[in-house]
């Protein structure tokens, strides 16, 4: 509860801050704001309930402490620039997976994190415009209250930035098209997929898109027809979706980036010392992991200590297979040897 | 009818790999087989085991991960990591007592048997299950087992200090109840070899 006020008041602290008390806020906008802080609420809550598991802690801790090891650091910062822009702009990990699958996360990552860079300053009061005193074919744009630059009105940079978020809107329906086709087609997708994870947030994604792009059309194409009524249904969507943001699968966005702290986890694993089997004899994993796994264990109640003062965690996968056959077969070898079936 | 259930029985298995194949059709993982099967000691034996997820009642794969991505759906089975939440950490791979879950490094995820959920969610057999020819990966209703089979199957393991119990079912010997894992290792004993090992006469006749 505490970690989720903090974000609250945090995100009210930055708009107070970055709107210079107030005076650049939009009142128009206050109930995007609202819900941006009850949703900044349920996030930092949520977070922190993660982070009280106990693998999660052990390994966000981990991974913080192993990149900012001074030794590693500057190799570190290289090694996350690229690991940044394979796994967090190109995505190449769900490429792999499958195309189209890519192609639907893609366009819909970019088209919400396009418009979020968008609409969040705009409703906080960071960003604003206004017509330029001289000339009304002159838009001025404010950041935190400072000039940073200006632009004519039927300039491509203007039709760019009065239009972007239809961009991201078009962006993002192109992404609910393909993953709707792939949950439509796909026995495996359909088999496993549930309402309130899957099929819930492609909803609410399009209804906000959906909704924008009207917003649009009657402006430039209606005159302005139900553009109030429109607006409301538009807010609707926006702060629904905000609300549903801690709690549904939008979550992986903040749970997600721990990929990158299990990168450096493994690569400096992989340059320590490594764990041998017990049975075999081979190494399968670092030391760092299998004595991290021993106190996650241990923290969860798992109790792998063996009668013979060995640990179950030090034997590796494969062996543990292995084993099972071979004591399914001894206790039918000790039946038939007593004559027992 | 009553439910059908999926039983283990190890040392039925002749290796012929019909099962790895099979596991790759499977919509839910298709063109990956999650199946395990491994050559004991090809020195010493010929002995071939196959290992399915037992699907335990409280999975540790599922306590260990730190995305917290693994789920178990109402029917008691445990599905492949999520993919928006599984960070690659691999700690399910080394936690799982029975050696299940495997690492995919191409696409970061960690994958493992759902037990063809897409079948055996509408009641069909797992692949595995329908193509083993030798019943050691078996899909079948508790009674058919007991009237096919000798020995009992159950479903209780021990590791250490940990107790498991799992969905999947193992047969064993009627006396037993619990399997309590211990280190085994393949003991090689020596075949008594004839005086004169190129003469095939004696050979035989020591044979018979």
């Amino acid at each position: 509860m505490a970690w989720g006020l903090i974000a609250a008041f945090a995100v009210v602290a930055a708009i107070l801050f970055g709107s210079r008390g107030l005076r650049d806020f939009d009142p128009a906008l206050v109930s995007y704001a609202g819900a941006t802080v009850f949703a900044a609420f349920g996030l930092g809550y949520r977070y922190a309930m993660w982070l009280r598991r106990p693998p999660t802690r052990v390994y966000w801790f981990r991974g913080w402490e192993i990149f900012f090891n001074p030794k590693r650091l500057p190799s570190n910062i290289a090694h996350l620039t690229r690991i940044f822009w394979n796994n967090f702009f190109l995505q190449r990990f769900i490429e792999r997976r499958s195309r189209m699958r890519w192609t639907a996360h893609w366009f819909l990552a970019w088209g919400c994190i396009l418009a979020a860079a968008v609409t969040f300053p705009l409703s906080f009061g960071w960003v604003r415009f206004e017509t330029a005193r001289d000339s009304l074919n002159v838009y001025r744009a404010f950041m935190f209250g400072i000039p940073v630059g200006s632009f004519h009105l039927g300039t491509p940079i203007a039709e760019l930035t009065f239009n972007i978020l239809d961009i991201s809107a078009v962006m993002v329906l192109i992404g609910v098209f393909f993953a709707m086709w792939r949950r439509g087609r796909d026995h495996g997708a359909m088999t496993v997929q549930q309402f309130s994870t899957d099929l819930l947030p492609l909803i609410l994604l399009f209804a906000i898109s959906i909704t924008g792009l009207f917003l649009t059309a009657s402006t430039h194409l209606m005159n302005g027809l139900h553009y109030g009524f429109l607006s409301q249904i538009h807010a609707v969507t926006v702060i629904l979706t905000l609300l549903y943001l801690p709690f549904g699968k939008f979550f992986h966005i903040f749970q997600r980036p721990a990929q990158l702290g299990i990168d450096f986890y493994k690569q400096a694993g992989a340059e320590g010392p490594q764990a041998p089997c017990i049975r075999c004899g081979e190494a399968y994993t670092s030391r760092l992991h299998v004595d991290d796994l021993k106190a996650v264990q241990r923290a969860l109640g798992i109790h792998y200590q063996m009668a013979d003062g060995s640990h179950y965690q030090d034997v590796c996968p494969r062996c543990r297979r292995k084993n099972l056959a071979l004591t399914q077969d001894g206790l039918w070898k000790a039946m038939s040897e007593r004559g027992i079936n | 009818m009553s439910e059908r259930m999926f039983f283990i029985d190890h040392s039925r298995c002749i290796g012929c790999e019909s099962c790895v194949q099979a596991c790759a059709e499977c919509d839910t993982h298709r063109g990956t087989s999650m199946i395990h099967l491994e050559v004991i000691q090809r020195s010493e034996s010929v002995q071939t085991t196959p290992q399915v997820c037992m699907h335990c009642e409280d999975p540790i794969c599922a306590r260990v991960c730190p995305a917290d991505a693994i789920k178990k759906t109402p029917d008691g089975v445990v599905q492949s990591s999520l993919k928006p939440r599984c960070i690659g950490c691999s700690n399910c791979v080394m936690s799982c007592p029975f050696g299940v879950p495997k690492y995919q490094a191409a696409i970061d995820q960690m994958m493992k048997c759902d037990m063809c959920y897409d079948r055996s969610s509408i009641g069909k057999k797992p692949m595995c299950a329908t193509v083993c020819p030798s019943g050691a990966l078996t899909f079948a209703t508790m009674e058919e087992i007991q009237r096919t089979r000798r020995g009992i199957p159950i479903n209780s393991w021990k590791f250490g200090g940990e107790e498991v119990r799992t969905k999947v079912y193992v047969m064993v010997p009627r006396t037993i109840e619990r399997v309590d894992v211990e280190l085994v290792q393949v003991t090689a004993t020596p075949a008594p070899l004839p005086e004169d090992p190129y003469d095939v006469a004696l050979m035989l006749e020591e044979t018979i």
